[in-house]
């Protein structure tokens, strides 16, 4: 018999990347269960995943879970390569973007709030881009700009303190925040 | 570490200037739907602001070009001397009007409500 040639390793790495990707898949399956008066407002609290990623273990990891997220999240709520999907697959992208620069603010005096509002706004700056570039093209995506830009605002600031409160707090006292995240050695 | 720092203060503000200029410039003010073209007084094309187009309009001293864009419109090229209406660039609110009057030929936006009920030059 043959025996098996393919062996992919898995690192440690892997194993957090996964774990840290399900989370947010999970936030975004949440998600996709509450009504939202307008189509594209929504909370984006997987980007709460992301933020803490980004700011614990990099953007490297950050930029995978991101990916991985809007990947498995399109193919559970079956809307792979559909419009939703690229609208979704373009505001990760900018707002990875935007927080790969973001990421070389001071620390002293920009916090996971800032990151955060930034981050929502380039989630949202990608997706009417691509809206308004592919199916929407004209003026209709102008009169909607508003609504979206101030839910980027609000949603962004909350996203920002739940991720300020998670890294403040004791590490252990959470059931989960403690261990999702182990220390890393890079 | 503080949960709200001095640059964290500094971004909410600028978003929220962002969402006001965003509101004021996509709510503020009306929006004109469609471009009327005259040309010697007579209306010789009403188009709505929706796709991109460009028209040509004669008159006594050649051809006015017009461009039209989503959302907005401006007279292209004119050959009148002093390129008034050229130079007023684009055209966006309803009421707005540019006018070529060594050619004769005028753009004027309209909306749904006009905010006057005539105009005289």
């Amino acid at each position: 018999m043959t025996r098996s040639v393919i062996e992919l390793p898995v690192t440690p790495d892997d194993r957090r990347i996964a774990r840290l990707a399900a989370l947010a898949i999970g936030l975004t399956l949440a998600e996709a269960a509450i009504p939202s008066p307008v189509p594209g407002v929504k909370p984006g609290l997987a980007n709460i995943v992301i933020l803490l990623v980004l700011l614990q273990v990099g953007w490297r990891a950050a930029a995978w879970v991101s990916a991985l997220r809007v990947l498995a999240g399109g193919l559970l709520l079956g809307s792979l390569f559909a419009p939703g999907f690229w609208l979704s697959a373009a505001g990760a992208l900018a707002s990875l973007a935007i927080l790969g620069l973001a990421r070389f603010l001071p620390n002293r005096h920009f916090g996971p709030v800032s990151l955060s509002v930034l981050a929502a706004f380039g989630h949202i700056g990608g997706q009417l881009a691509l809206a308004g570039w592919w199916l929407l093209p004209g003026a209709a995506v102008i009169k909607l700009l508003p609504v979206f830009a101030a839910a980027a605002l609000i949603f962004g600031a909350v996203n920002g303190v739940i991720v300020a409160r998670l890294l403040a707090g004791p590490a252990s006292s959470g059931r989960q925040s403690g261990s999702c995240i182990p220390p890393s050695t890079p | 570490m503080a949960t709200l720092r001095a640059g964290d203060v500094g971004v909410l503000l600028a978003g929220g200037g962002l969402v006001a200029v965003l509101t004021w410039w996509a709510w503020g003010g009306e929006h004109g739907d469609n471009a009327v073209i005259r040309a010697a007084g007579q209306v010789v094309k009403t188009a709505a602001l929706t796709h991109a187009q460009t028209f040509a309009v004669d008159g006594p001293l050649g051809t006015t070009h017009i461009e039209i864009e989503p959302g907005r419109a401006r007279i292209a090229r004119d050959p009148s001397p002093r390129q008034l209406c050229v130079r007023q660039g684009w055209l966006t609110q309803a009421g707005q009007a540019a006018l070529c009057l060594p050619n004769q030929v005028s753009l004027e936006i309209r909306g749904r409500t006009s905010a006057y009920d005539t105009l005289g030059y």
